[in-house]
């Protein structure tokens, strides 16, 4: 290592030419494919002269219609960037045995599953829940927006610029190699002095300040905005679900954000919260992530559940059953998710009657969960039931996450835990209820709005083929990986002794490659669909003979929404207008008042990303700079009182005289 | 017969739709968002109080808060913080009367005292560093500065709040937007206030206790 100069630190931090990875030929290789895509789309975009289109229409919106899209894209690039991630470690898995070192060296393989980890969960779920549920509440309860525009386009900007840094440390330095929950004191600065850690920090900081305020916003929209009639007990149960996602957003990212603050005390400035001496307590970190963490996987999956009671109700052609059980099972599951945090470590050795607490308060979350299942199942029975592709995402869930409950409530089981804790039987369990659960309801939910949000269907046979390769890779990854832990295979291991477990490792890769190409087929469903999208063209606005508020407008939505706010009378509130004879408004638009865009939100959130890549790389000049600049640009946003204009009632009249030229054409 | 059916129900259809003016984006969320917020701020401060619960006797064979705090001084910083919430209180009177000029004399007040309570904090912090009781020098004190030192900065952040709301004050007058944001700037130092008598209480005098 050369030496660098008193000037280059100051300028430069402790970033150096070696933080260049041009020695690793894996990942020269997939920066000069990300630079030659990048720099292709760069000129495209360009060629095509849309960046103005782009920025104004896209970038600086606050339409929560785009912003939710704008979300589920990010999804959908950082699932291939976690994925990849996958691939590469179930390939290194299957042939690192009995001597063989495979391809990836231990610290570059220790980098690969903590990013994995961290991108699904941060930079791949919670963008598609968060996409989800941006794009369809404002339309289930008849608003025209969220409560606060302006705050969900920077909401939004702050979770790409938490992704962003993420991106850069694969080319620029490194990523953490200390698992996807940092645990001190491996996480501290004396076991992993490098910038991995750091960009693990403040990548997760600025993008959790983006997903609390989504949070405060959803709840306030939801509380506030409800057209008139919708009282609670008539909101959609994705609505319902939403609203106790986003108070678990509420009342538990701020607790990541002190915990990880405090983590980042103990690195920069020699803090001892967390360290093995001077009185630290490394386990207390394990307590407080875990308080964020167990909620965490509720906040993915009870939206989720919303998703799949929309599509149960829709295609089995009836009224959602049990109601009013749904709503208290997801209240339920709510409080409890904030009871069970210790079974993540029940190892600890906190004692038989703590271990046995949270035993039990696991093991209940399950009764409500349970109910759920049986309400989808008494709402398939004597339904008319349509196999469109989001039903069969949700049999395909029905059967899957009722396996991972039972592994999970098998874990419950603190005696059985200090058996498999920390073994594959752990990842099988949990892979098994992110993906039968969560991915496969983003994908129900992408295939039952996608026509709602452009206007035309996806392509059946792409996704039929897309729904099989998942489902079926599903299995064939992680049932091996249950045989493995029950054996007493540990987690994160790049290489193994044993050759005997080999073909369990293989059979799991086998999987993963059936998961990728469930993937490709999804993109390649997307971009057929677009291609035939004049066949699978949807000009009613109600393509599923939906049931809720999002399907009486047209398809996509106009900026207003509706042209009219709805009155609600019934729960289902679109099926009861449909039954009652309800027709449509052709006259008597007024003027609406509409959120003006804004370029604050991508301004402030530039400016975030460069302040952190500073703090990782103590670049401090740049990172005061930088801070001042948020604080500043915040400011002056807050002088411009001008934030809303009134769409005239011509353009209204154009829009929906449109509309009805449509509609009289179907 | 379904027919009639039909058309019995044609014949009660309801009101589907609003015809009359909505009211969207009148900032009626805006309380209640801010509410939210301060309770997430809230659960910050809770994760510091539960790391100083659980840290705040491994004095790591360095001081302890009996041998470092000087409850007198303390108490001044308390008033000092007190005060600027009742001088805050005044200011909101004076605005509900309409009476902009000495609403901002009174907000004045309210930020010297904010800025008093910041500079006997400061004087504190530099005087336990002085002593060789650093942040770094053992558990207590990590968790103890941090738990301080984290309601400092939302002070600090108050204050520059304060002086930008005072600026548009006197550009745009009490408009509905500047009183919302002065109701919203009115509960976080309040809110400010109501930590800081947890971190007196639990931090200064439960910490000079044997």
């Amino acid at each position: 290592m050369t030496s660098y100069p008193d000037w280059w630190k100051l300028i430069f931090g402790r970033f150096t030419l070696e933080a260049i990875p041009y020695h690793e030929p894996i990942l020269i290789g997939t920066f000069a494919a990300v630079a030659l895509g990048g720099l292709a789309l760069v000129a495209l975009v360009t060629r095509l002269k849309l960046w103005g289109y782009l920025w104004h229409e896209w970038f600086t919106s606050v339409d929560h219609k785009k912003i939710g899209i704008m979300y589920m894209i990010l999804g959908v690039i950082m699932l291939l960037r976690g994925f990849a991630d996958a691939l590469m470690m179930r390939g290194q898995q299957a042939i690192a045995f009995a001597g063989n070192e495979g391809y990836l060296p231990p610290h570059h393989y220790d980098q690969i599953f903590t990013a994995h980890g961290v991108i699904m969960i941060f930079f791949v779920a919670m963008p598609f829940v968060t996409g989800l549920m941006n794009y369809v509440v404002p339309l289930q309860i008849g608003a025209r927006d969220v409560a606060f525009p302006f705050l969900n386009n920077f909401s939004f900007w702050m979770t790409v610029s938490g992704a962003v840094l993420v991106m850069m440390s694969l080319f620029i330095g490194e990523f953490a190699k200390v698992g996807w929950l940092a645990y001190p004191p491996l996480s501290g600065a004396a076991y992993s002095p490098g910038v991995g850690m750091d960009y693990y920090l403040w990548a997760l900081q600025i993008a959790g300040v983006g997903t609390t305020l989504s949070g405060v916003n959803l709840i306030a929209t939801i509380v506030k905005m409800r057209a008139p009639g919708m009282e609670m007990m008539r909101m959609p149960v994705f609505t319902w679900t939403a609203l106790c996602t986003n108070v678990l957003i509420v009342a538990t990212f701020p607790i990541l954000a002190a915990t990880l603050a405090l983590l980042t005390l103990d690195r920069y400035v020699g803090t001892n919260f967390f360290t093995n001496d001077l009185g630290g307590n490394p386990m207390m970190y394990v307590n407080l992530i875990w308080i964020w963490g167990h909620p965490e996987v509720y906040i993915l999956i009870l939206p989720i559940f919303g998703v799949y009671s929309e599509v149960a109700s829709t295609f089995c052609g009836k009224r959602l059953f049990g109601y009013a059980s749904m709503v208290y099972a997801t209240v339920v599951i709510t409080i409890l998710s904030y009871l069970v945090w210790l079974h993540h470590f029940f190892t600890m050795g906190s004692g038989a009657s703590v271990n046995s607490f949270f035993g039990i308060t696991t093991m209940i979350i399950s009764i409500p969960t349970g109910a759920k299942i049986f309400n989808w199942l008494f709402t398939m029975y004597r339904g008319r039931i349509r196999f469109e592709l989001p039903m069969m995402w949700l049999l395909a869930f029905m059967l899957t996450f009722v396996i991972g409950g039972m592994t999970g409530v098998m874990l419950a089981v603190p005696p059985a835990d200090f058996v498999l804790h920390n073994s594959l039987f752990l990842i099988a369990h949990f892979h098994n209820v992110i993906i039968g659960g969560v991915v496969f309801g983003v994908f129900a939910g992408i295939a039952y709005w996608f026509p709602k949000a452009f206007g035309f269907k996806l392509d059946r046979f792409w996704g039929l083929l897309s729904f099989w390769f998942w489902v079926i890779g599903f299995y064939v990854a992680f049932m091996p990986l249950y045989v493995l832990g029950l054996m007493g295979v540990t987690r994160r291991l790049s290489r193994f002794e044993d050759p005997s477990l080999q073909i369990w490792f293989v059979v799991a890769a086998m999987g993963a490659v059936l998961i990728a190409l469930g993937i490709l087929c999804f993109i390649i469903q997307i971009a057929v669909s677009i291609m035939r999208r004049e066949q699978l063209r949807d000009v009613t606005g109600d393509p599923w003979d939906g049931r809720t508020l999002e399907w009486s407008t047209s398809s996509p939505p106009p900026a207003y929404n509706f042209a009219f706010t709805p009155i609600v009378h019934d729960l289902d509130a679109w099926a009861d207008m449909k039954k009652r004879g309800y027709s449509r408004p052709l006259g008597g638009f007024k003027p609406i008042h509409m959120p003006r865009n804004t370029g604050a939100g991508v301004i402030i959130a530039g400016l975030a990303t460069v302040c952190g890549f500073a703090l990782i790389w103590y670049i401090w000049w740049l990172a005061a700079l930088t801070f001042i600049g948020v604080v500043a640009t915040a400011i002056i946003h807050s002088f411009n009182y001008d934030r809303d204009f009134h769409i005239p009632a011509d353009d209204v009249v154009r829009e929906e005289d449109a509309r009805s030229r449509q509609l009289g054409r179907a | 017969m379904a027919k009639a059916k039909a058309q019995a129900q044609a014949a009660s259809v309801p009101a589907f739709y609003v015809t009359g003016d909505d009211h969207a984006h009148s900032g009626g969320s805006t309380m209640l968002g801010f509410w939210l917020y301060l309770m997430s701020d809230c659960l910050i401060f809770a994760v510091l109080f539960a790391t100083y619960g659980v840290l705040g006797r491994n004095y790591a064979a360095g001081p302890s808060g009996a041998d470092l705090f000087d409850l007198r001084l303390v108490a001044v910083n308390t008033a000092m913080l007190l005060f600027s919430s009742i001088t805050y209180g005044f200011a909101m009177l004076a605005m509900d009367k309409g009476k902009q000029a000495l609403m901002q004399r009174w907000l004045v007040v309210t930020g010297l005292f904010g800025l008093a309570f910041l500079a006997i904090e400061l004087y504190e912090f530099a005087h336990l560093i002085r002593e060789g009781a650093t942040p770094m020098r053992s558990a207590f004190l990590s968790s103890f500065f941090t738990l301080v030192g984290t309601h400092g900065l939302h002070v600090t952040f108050g204050l520059i709040w304060l002086t930008v709301l005072m600026v548009q004050v006197s550009k745009r007058g009490l408009i509905e937007a500047n009183r919302r944001r002065l109701l919203c700037l009115s509960m976080f130092w309040h809110f400010l206030d109501v930590i800081w008598i947890g971190v007196f209480t639990f931090v200064y005098l439960m910490g000079v206790l044997k």
